[in-house]
Parts: structure tokens; sequence; C-alpha cells
């Protein structure tokens, strides 16, 4: 982390003796955030050549607080990051509190969706909570907080973008395997209502069963298993990288591999460079030595709402960041090539979705056919009527 | 404008339907021969101005396309180094500076000879610069080290490196020589520096993502575009105090994708033109009252702009359709669009001396 001058001290404790009437120019701004991660093992995969990196998401908010930092130091803000990589769900409750006792009040949060609802109930509007990692659908449908905003996209909006996709090639009909995990149905669960917005038949569905090891079978397993009706694409939910990556060129039928592998809806990925996203990677690299992640991409736009919503607003407390984010007035340039926004209804961040293969971007819904009342950005996840969620009227 | 080029526009057409066909021997066989008349004293007249090229920067591409203002069409391509972005010209139009930003150089191109004859140190990743009017000192943005370095070019010296906001971009350097703006993306500030100095003297917020800064001829008003909040902020310099915001609204395109990039004015303070990215559009303003005029229709992504000597033409770049388009400025029309190479960036127009 960069540190920058020593002035903001000195002008804090100037602002303090002069009490409020400073003009806020020179009033300095302490802004802490504390970043928790806590990533259950998600057990053996078949597909372990290129491990994920352990770090995904603490990076991206690395560098958010030094990106807030450079902007900070013009306006006499200083932004200070506190991370903690916990070993159990107790764990980083226990983190939680104790950053609130020494004063925390803004966090960035890469943990499960249990921990994150057990961590908004212990908490209330005194602090502001960046789901930066759990993409279940239920906690911006049904288990609303209202003192949670969520960065990382979730299921229906990726899923959404790849259907959107889907109908404008014409490949409406698909083949969907599902593994055996609860995140793999939640996907498959996405995926099944966006075939049904945007019009997609899907003419097969099997659950994947086979517990062999793929790296010798893949060539003789899966060729029998993809045979059925035809099809334009294979559809694969396997979210945690189990067997899905042995589908493409193994399928009974000469198509694409889309999903979960092969073809992928992502809230970003190393290969997004348009829209200036090739300065950010590049400054990521510069930070990490390796490729920006959807992880990294949640922490860190998360943090740099933050940012901005200092800068613009003046206000550090979570009820003010809080309510100028959800306000008409924040946008914030992501590198998508728009400005994004939060739903406020449902506290979740509006954002194009990257549609990628593994070396090159394919396309980035949402696309201008697909039309909305409100914006167009609206047409990828459950929309207000859809959800039960009122946060902010 | 002067006046003397408002009959210009209908002969020039005809001019170019002549240079299309290649074949003089048209003149004889066009029926109105007023029309004829009045073309051969303009060419006459002009001929000097439309000596002109314009040097386009294809990003992918690692070249420069060259075209012939006259003919409007591309007589050479020219490798230069990699990802070339922001270019400019020097006072005199003999050397053409060119940012090749994966090769975190400055190139110095002799337009005489179409050969890269030397470089400067810029520091990392150049995107764009301004040259200050005494022709030597080289303001340049470090897109990935959130500085500005000053060179003097004629000794290589690099007189300052400026700490600015995240992804400095774009550079303007007043036209008195006062001051040096440098834009900084992820910031959203403008940063004002002191030419003599070197040092930032007010830092101003304005919308998300400001990309460029054009100074009026007498540096007393500044544009400048921020492209994902979709304004352009009109600064009174004298005050630093922003005067005029505007928004733009483009007919059946969804307001995300009116995203302001390249400004020109033209100097007799009539119009400004703002290109608008991927709503691939060019805005034509009325630099004295701000109404918007109209909308022009150009490529895909529009991104930066040159006017000609004369001011009679403003080309600009369309990066994702990779071409240039033509805009008559007296009649507010495209009149052509000029393929070039992939992801055109930077464009400027040079007399062919």
């Amino acid at each position: 982390m960069r540190s920058f001058h020593l002035s903001p001290v000195a002008a804090k404790l100037i602002a303090l003796l002069l009490g409020l009437s400073v003009p806020a120019t020179v009033q300095a701004l302490d802004i802490h955030i504390g970043y928790i991660q806590w990533v259950p093992e998600e057990g053996p995969v078949l597909s372990n050549i290129i491990p994920e990196p352990g770090d995904g998401g603490r990076r991206g908010a690395e560098l958010g607080v030094a990106d807030n930092n450079t902007t900070g130091r013009f306006l006499d803000q200083n932004y200070k990051l506190t991370s903690v990589t916990a070993g159990s769900a107790q764990e980083a409750e226990q983190a939680l509190a104790t950053m609130r006792d020494r004063g925390v009040e803004l966090f960035v949060l890469n943990v499960p969706a249990d921990t994150l609802n057990n961590m908004a109930q212990t908490t209330d509007s005194n602090a502001l909570l960046f789901n930066a990692a759990a993409k279940e659908d239920r906690l911006r449908t049904q288990e609303c907080s209202p003192h949670v905003l969520h960065t990382m996209a979730s299921y229906s909006m990726l899923t959404d973008a790849l259907s959107q996709w889907l109908n404008k090639r014409r490949w409406q009909d698909v083949f969907l395997i599902t593994g055996p995990t609860d995140q793999d149905k939640q996907w498959a669960e996405g995926f099944r209502r966006a075939s049904k917005r945007f019009n997609i038949d899907i003419v097969a569905e099997k659950p994947w069963t086979f517990d062999g090891d793929l790296r010798r079978t893949a060539s003789s397993e899966l060729p029998l298993f993809t045979q059925g009706p035809d099809y334009d694409a294979v559809v694969v939910a396997d979210v945690r990288g189990d067997f899905g990556e042995y589908v493409p060129f193994n399928t009974w039928l000469p198509r694409p591999v889309i999903g979960t592998q092969g073809l992928t809806p992502v809230t970003w990925h190393r290969v997004v460079e348009a829209w200036g996203a090739a300065q950010l990677q590049s400054r990521f690299r510069d930070l990490a030595d390796r490729g920006m992640n959807d992880l990294d991409y949640a922490a860190w736009i998360a943090v740099r709402s933050i940012g901005e919503a200092v800068t613009r607003d003046n206000s550090t407390s979570p009820e003010g960041v809080r309510s100028y984010l959800l306000s008409d007035a924040f946008q914030l340039d992501g590198f998508k090539g728009r400005k994004l926004s939060y739903r406020n209804w449902n506290g979740q961040l509006r954002q194009p979705i990257p549609l990628v293969q593994p070396r090159a971007l394919v396309a980035q819904p949402p696309f201008e056919a697909f039309l909305h009342p409100r914006t167009d950005l609206d047409t990828l996840g459950y929309d207000r009527p859809e959800s039960k969620c009122r946060i902010s009227g | 404008m002067p006046n003397q080029w408002v009959t210009r526009a209908p002969a020039q057409e005809t001019e170019i339907q002549v240079d299309k066909n290649r074949q003089p021997k048209e003149f004889s066989t066009m029926k109105n021969t007023f029309k004829t008349l009045v073309m051969v004293t303009l060419v006459s007249v002009a001929s000097p101005l439309w000596a002109e090229l314009a040097y386009v920067s294809n990003e992918k591409d690692n070249t420069l396309s060259v075209i012939d203002m006259k003919t409007r069409e591309v007589v050479d391509t020219i490798d230069v180094g990699k990802r070339p972005r922001g270019i400019l010209l020097s006072k005199d139009h003999s050397l053409l500076y060119i940012c090749a930003s994966d090769d975190d150089t400055v190139q110095i191109m002799d337009l005489a000879t179409r050969k890269i004859i030397d470089t400067l140190p810029s520091g990392e990743d150049p995107e764009q610069f301004a040259l200050h009017p005494n022709d030597r000192h080289l303001y340049i943005s470090n897109e990935d080290d959130d500085i500005v370095t000053v060179v003097d070019v004629p000794t290589k010296e690099v007189l300052a490196q400026i700490a600015v906001g995240v992804e400095p971009e774009g550079m303007a350097v007043s036209p008195d020589g006062r001051w040096a703006v440098n834009t900084s993306e992820t910031t959203s500030m403008l940063h004002w520096i002191n030419t003599e100095t070197f040092e930032i003297e007010k830092n101003m917020v304005v919308g998300q993502r400001p990309r460029h800064v054009e100074f009026t001829r007498d540096s007393k008003i500044a544009w400048a575009s921020a492209e994902i909040g979709g304004t352009v902020h009109i600064i009174d310099v004298d005050k630093l105090e922003e005067i005029k915001t505007l928004n733009f609204k483009v007919r059946g395109v969804n307001q995300d994708r009116v995203q302001p990039v390249g400004i020109e004015l033209t100097s007799d303070g009539r119009y400004a033109f703002v290109a608008l990215g991927p709503s691939n559009h060019v805005a034509v303003v009325d630099a004295q009252t701000y109404e918007i005029l109209d909308y022009l229709l150009v490529g895909s992504r529009v991104w930066q702009l040159d006017l000609n000597a004369d001011e009679s033409l403003l080309l600009s770049t369309n990066g994702v359709s990779g071409d240039v388009s033509v805009i008559d400025v007296e009649d507010l029309k495209v009149t052509k669009s000029i393929k070039v190479g992939r992801y055109p960036w930077g464009v400027v127009i040079a007399n062919d001396s």
C-alpha cells in the first residue's frame, strides 16, 4: 500500500481545533475499510491443473485503496485497509466484531452467503457491508439487508447475459449438464429462468453423476453422455470447476460448450481490455503479479464506490455513503463502457457482463435489442417487481 | 470563418468528383461552365492550403495512415512503435511526435522523409501529450504511473515529473503558455499545472472519466469532456471556475452510450465539435451560447478530431469501424469516410511543405 504525505494528520488536527466551520477542501478525512475473506474448502476437483489464486478479492481491495489514495492526496483523504483472511466462518464473524470495536464501519466481504447473512444480522445501519463474492439470488430477492450492497453479479445476471447472447446468435436449443453441488444447482436454476425470459429451449438436461477421473476418460465418457436430440450448444453448470473443463471437444455433436466453462459469463476477467480496462488490468498486474479476476474486481469496485461517495458527497459515515451510492447522483466508471449504479431496491450493482473464453472477450451483454423501461442493464438479473427487497424506496 | 470560403463547399464537391474519376477531361464535359470557372478560380487561390496531409495513429496496427486531404485517400501507411495513440505536430509542421504507448516512448518522425529520427524519454505508457507554445516543453501523461512528465525536446532533459490522479489521460497547454491541464480518468479531476513552477495549483473534480481538454485561442475558456459522466465542462480560466455543464442527447441512442471524448474548437469562436464515442455522433455546439446545434452521424466509437488549416474540414477518428469521417464545416455534413488501420486513435492535419 502506498502511503502519502503527512499533511492529512496535521490538517485534521487543525480541522478539529477549528471545529466544523472549516471548509470541506481543507478538512482531512480518514477512511478505514475492513476486508474479510473466508473461502471454504471446495473439496477435490478433477480439473486442478490451473489453481485459482488464494488472494482473489484481497488484492482487488488493495488496488482500490491505492487508487482512492491517489485521488485522496489532492483532497486530503486518507484511505486505510485492514485485511483478514479467516480460517472458518466463526473466525470471519469474530474479525468483523473486532474491527467494529476498533471503529471500522465500512466492510468489503468475500464470504459465503450464510456467513454474509450472519454478519448482516449482527450489524445494522452503523455499518455498511459490500458483498463482493456471494452470487446467490436469494440475497437479492428474499434475504434483503438494508445495509448490504452487492458488487458481485448474481447467478441470474450471469445466466441472463449468457441467454441474451444465445438468443442473439439464434442458438436456441441447448443441452444442459448440471453438477452435484448446491451452487451448481443455483447456477442451473438461474439458467432455467433465463431460458424462459430469452426464449431458449433446453432440449435435454442431465445431472452429472460420474466420479471417475475424466483426465483419462473424458474422451470415452462424454460423447456418450451428450447424445440426445440435436442441440446448438452444451451448457455446463459446474461452478467449482470439477468436470466442466473436460466437456469442450468431447461432445457427441460438434457444438460449442458454454456456461461455467468454455464461453463463460463473468463479473470480470483478465481478458477485458476495452473502455480503458487495459489500464486497470496493468495496474492490477503490477500490484499482484497475476491477472485480475471477478473477486478482485468486485472488491476493487466496492472500495472505489466508497471513494466516489467520499469525494462527491464528503460523507464517510456508513449511512452517508450508503444513501449517496443508492441515490440518482451516484455514477461510477467501472471500465465496462458505461456508468454503473446500484439498484436501490436490493443494492445490486448494475453492470454489463463480459462473456469470455480463456483468452478473449467474446461479447458484453446487455445487447441493445433487449429493451427495458428504466435501463437495459436491468434486463440482467431479477428486476424490481420480481424481488421482495425494498431496501431504499 | 473568412467569408471567401462560404462559396467553396459546392465547388469542392465538384472537385471531389473530378478527383475520384481521375479524368481531367471531365472539366470540359461539364455543363455548368460557371461552376467550373468558380472552381478553377478557387483552386488557384487555395491550392497551397490544399496541399495538406492528415496523419492518423492506428492503435492496434502499430502504424500511421497518411491521408491526402485533396484526394481524401490514404496515400501511405507507415510502421511506427507499439500501440501509437496521441500524436502532435511541431510548430513548423516538420516533425510529428508519436506516443508509442507499449514501447514506453515518444517517437519523433521527420515528416519529409517519414522516418523515425529520434525518441524522447517519456515515462511509462505515454498516452496523450501537449506541446507548450515555446515549441520545446512537451507535457506527457503517463497513464500507468499516475504522473505527468515534462520533457525539454531539444535537450531531451526531463524537467519535471508531476504526480497527478489515477490514469492521467488528456493533456492541454493554454495557447498563452500559462497553464498545462491534465485529466485523470479514474480520479475524475482536472489538474491545473503552472508551467513555470511545474506545480499543481488547482484540482477540479469533474464528471466521471475526463478525457480531453481544449482551450479557446485567447486562453480564456477551457472545454473538458467527461466520457462516462457524459458531460462537457466549460471552464472560465481566469477564475478557474466551471461556468457551464453540457449534456448531450442523441435521438434513438441509449444515454449511456453518449460519451464525450475529443473536442475541437474553430478559431473564430463559432463552433465547438465534440466527439461522442459509441453514440457514433459528433455534436456541433455554438461556442458562444453553448447551445447544441446538431449531431452528425460518423463511424463507430468516434474518438479524436482535428480541423485543417483553413478550418473548412474536420476529421474524426472512428475506433471501432476503423475509418476517418470527413466533415464539411460550412455545411455541417459528413461528406466521406476513409478506411484506415485498426483502431484509429489520434489525427493531425499538417501542411505538406
